[in-house]
């Protein structure tokens, strides 16, 4: 089958640097002495704990439940003991904490229950239950739920089904490495992700600068019927959802929609080797291919339990002497991170040892001169320097009539930029600051409603009881009226002998005092409604020994009545 | 001459008609002004304008009996938007109805609460639940950190704590550009 390709607009060429990490065949880590494994790593809400400290996990045990279907699991990656379930500081860019589960490996690395699963026998519904379970998110980088991105639109099944094998950032060479040593597993995983979507056809996108890669993967794709590994140029950010999309199908996805919607989706590579392992080994993702690269000894792809102390894995790539920070992702879209001693999330593909002579600091900003360089780079199709002037300005309105969030803040901009304007720091600022408002708004909103329905119902109540007090004087009124006119007969027609004057007084007078009678009876009679009731059904026995009780009662009421005797 | 009157006189008459017509039509209810202003303020409903809430502050306002500045939720940012969509000029917080501080909520000590009521009756957007001689717990979601609750309560049993920026929270600062490289 051949694929036409198309090409997305944009893009640049940084030097790839990917030879050095690509020599050596992918090495396991020796279990650290300590994991630590953030609930929240993937998007969506954070699992919940199901451990407390002292408790002891197996391997692959599930630690952390997923809240809603918009979210996923988290295992423990070894066996061993829980030693704390406490906020730890996150790989993020922000620096803070969220909640960490802390684990002390045993070292036997034991497996709790795995059951492999038949997916040809299985339904989708139940195949995505299987994924969410075991903890399956995007492993591009997104982490994006797998199990959601799983869910076919309205057609009920997605046409084509695309595998990202790009990997258009430079330094980074983990779906390389996997792709060249477990072409095997990865077909079968693309087989499970097409049997669940019953996707038509499938293609591999991979960069045509990883020849061994592709030619791995077309050996192992060579009997799947439809399947087609397509080497796509080498151009960043060629390895984006989006520009891979278009770049193979010529379908351009807007933001707010999902590629479903288009009957497409995109899945990574290592995503499609997790499912593989989800469904037929029944192990969750416990684990995931780290590039260590940059300025280091020994450059090297690892493959790394979640939670492992970043540091840990440094160990083994000896950082050179000079090193000064360290970068999560690449060096187009990744971070500097806040410490070393981080743990390795399911986000991590590549950690970079920095050095001010392999990445020299970026010169002082510059004015912008609208050269319109960033323009022509940007693989959205947007005007970064329009996007720019308005982030800068707070101008957030206008910056989303530009299409802000449609930017992918890959870098290109920036990377072009001749007056080193930090163009996506000014874009993430914007888009967060929008998110913030937005979410600020959903809740003064909210608020606003509350307090709405509460002053209507504050009103509501104050008439009710105005009501309930009106009918309730006009009933007595007319209960007096009743009782007036017979009761008080005789001294009404004497008041009637002795003055005319004084009637429409009188009847006044007899209603208050009728009303004021009647409250009295009312209040007798729920006196004497309030009686023990509960010695009404009892046994002779027990009502025998009640009276007892009670005469004893009543004797001592009696010695209490009479005053002590003086004390002789 | 008398043609010419009568066509423009019915020329009158035919817009005056529509014109009449759109007036009912399109009637405007409410006062868009008093909402548009109310989407500025904050909805906190502390009452530290002197209204009973953020809307009979809006009202105030849009009949230009109030100043815009005397809301301390809203802060200096909510009293630009306001300046902004009035034409007014910016003032400051009047620090006689409060100082703006960061977002916070109210934690109910639940082992001190004795259960009178009190803070729900007082609550403007009813985030206590609770029944008389029942612990009372806040729904933090709802609570809008107006502080309403602290005073009433007998036992001094509310607290207000400053909400934690969280990783979903978060968000990425305003780029600073250093000029010059700072001394070390």
């Amino acid at each position: 089958m051949i694929a036409a390709l198309f090409s997305f607009k944009g893009g640049v060429k940084p030097a790839s640097h990917k030879d050095e990490s690509t020599h050596a065949p992918i090495i396991r880590a020796p279990l650290p002495p300590r994991l630590i494994v953030p609930l929240r790593q993937s998007a969506g809400g954070a699992p919940r704990a199901l451990v407390a400290a002292g408790q002891n996990v197996l391997k692959g045990e599930c630690i952390g439940s997923p809240e809603g279907d918009f979210s996923s699991a988290i295992h423990a990656p070894t066996s061993g003991r829980v030693l704390s379930v406490e906020p730890r500081m996150l790989p993020h860019p922000s620096g803070l904490s969220a909640l960490c589960v802390e684990i002390e490996p045993d070292g036997e690395d034991r497996w709790g229950d795995r059951t492999p699963v038949n997916y040809t026998a299985a339904s989708p519904d139940a195949l995505r239950d299987i994924l969410r379970d075991a903890g399956i998110v995007g492993l591009g980088g997104a982490t994006f739920p797998s199990h959601l991105k799983l869910k076919p639109g309205a057609a009920g099944r997605i046409g084509t089904l695309i595998i990202n094998g790009a990997e258009c950032e430079p330094w980074i060479t983990c779906d390389d490495l996997l792709m060249r040593e477990r072409a095997t597993e990865i077909a079968r995983g693309i087989a499970i992700l097409r049997h669940i979507v019953s996707a038509e056809r499938v293609l591999v996108g991979i960069e045509d600068n990883k020849p061994q890669a592709i030619a791995a993967m077309r050996t192992a794709t060579a009997r799947s019927e439809d399947v087609a590994v397509v080497p796509v140029p080498t151009r960043y950010p060629a390895g984006g959802e989006k520009q891979l999309i278009h770049a193979l199908t010529g379908i351009e996805i807007p933001y707010g929609r999902f590629g479903t919607d288009f009957d497409v989706q995109c899945f990574n590579v290592a995503t499609a080797y997790s499912v593989q392992r989800a469904i037929e080994l029944g192990e969750p993702l416990v684990s995931r291919i780290v590039t260590l690269s940059g300025n280091v000894e020994r450059p090297c792809n690892i493959e790394a339990l979640i939670g492992t102390p970043i540091d840990e894995l440094l160990k083994l790539a000896a950082p050179k002497a000079d090193t000064d920070r360290y970068i999560m992702g690449g060096p187009m879209m990744g971070f500097t991170l806040p410490a070393t001693g981080l743990p390795v999330t399911k986000a991590a593909n590549c950690i970079i040892a920095a050095s001010p002579t392999l990445f020299p600091p970026q010169g002082a900003e510059m004015p912008c001169i609208r050269c319109g360089a960033c323009t022509r780079a940007c693989p959205a199709e947007l005007q970064p320097h329009e996007l720019y002037w308005f982030s800068r300005a707070k101008n957030f309105g206008k910056a989303q009539e530009y299409g802000i969030f449609d930017c992918i803040e890959c870098g290109c901009c920036a990377y072009v930029c001749p007056s080193n304007i930090r163009l996506v720091d000014y874009y993430r600022f914007a888009k967060s600051s929008m998110r913030t408002l937005e979410r600020e708004k959903a809740v003064a909103d909210a608020a606003r409603e509350r307090f709405e329905f509460r002053t209507l119902r504050d009103e509501r109540e104050k008439a009710e009881k105005a009501a309930r007090l009106a009918a309730k004087t006009a009933a007595g009124r007319q209960a007096a009226e009743g009782a007036g006119a017979t009761k008080p007969a005789t001294p009404a027609a004497a008041t009637q002998a002795q003055s005319p004057a004084d009637k429409p007084l009188a009847p006044l007078d007899d209603q208050k005092k009728a009303l004021i009678a009647a409250a009295i009876q009312r209040v007798q009679a729920q006196k004497s409604g309030v009686q023990p009731k509960n010695t009404d059904n009892l046994t002779p026995e027990k009502q025998a020994e009640i009276r007892e009780i009670e005469s004893r009662r009543d004797k001592v009421r009696e010695l209490a009545k009479t005053p002590p005797e003086e004390p002789v | 001459m008398v043609s010419a009157l009568l066509v423009m006189a019915g020329i009158a008459l035919v817009l005056g008609a529509m014109l009449g017509f759109a007036s009912i039509r399109f009637k405007v209810k409410g006062d868009p002004l008093v909402d548009k202003i109310d989407a500025i303020l904050p909805q906190t409903q502390c009452g530290q304008c002197g209204f009973p809430g953020c809307k009979p502050y809006a009202q105030a306002i849009a009949k230009g009996e109030v100043e815009i500045n005397q809301c301390p939720p809203g802060g200096e940012e909510g009293i630009r938007k306001l300046a902004d969509l009035l034409g007014k000029e910016f003032k400051p917080l009047s620090a006689e109805h409060g100082v703006e501080k960061p977002k916070q909520v109210a934690i109910i000590h639940e082992d001190v609460c004795i259960g009178c009521t009190l803070c729900i009756q007082a609550c403007p957007v009813d985030a206590i639940v609770g029944a008389a001689k029942q612990m009372h717990t806040i729904v933090a979601p709802l609570c809008t950190g107006c502080e309403l609750c602290v005073p009433p309560c007998p036992v001094d049993c509310i607290d207000m704590v400053t909400v934690p920026e969280t990783v979903e929270t978060w968000k990425w600062r305003y780029p600073v550009i250093r000029l010059k490289e700072q001394a070390a």
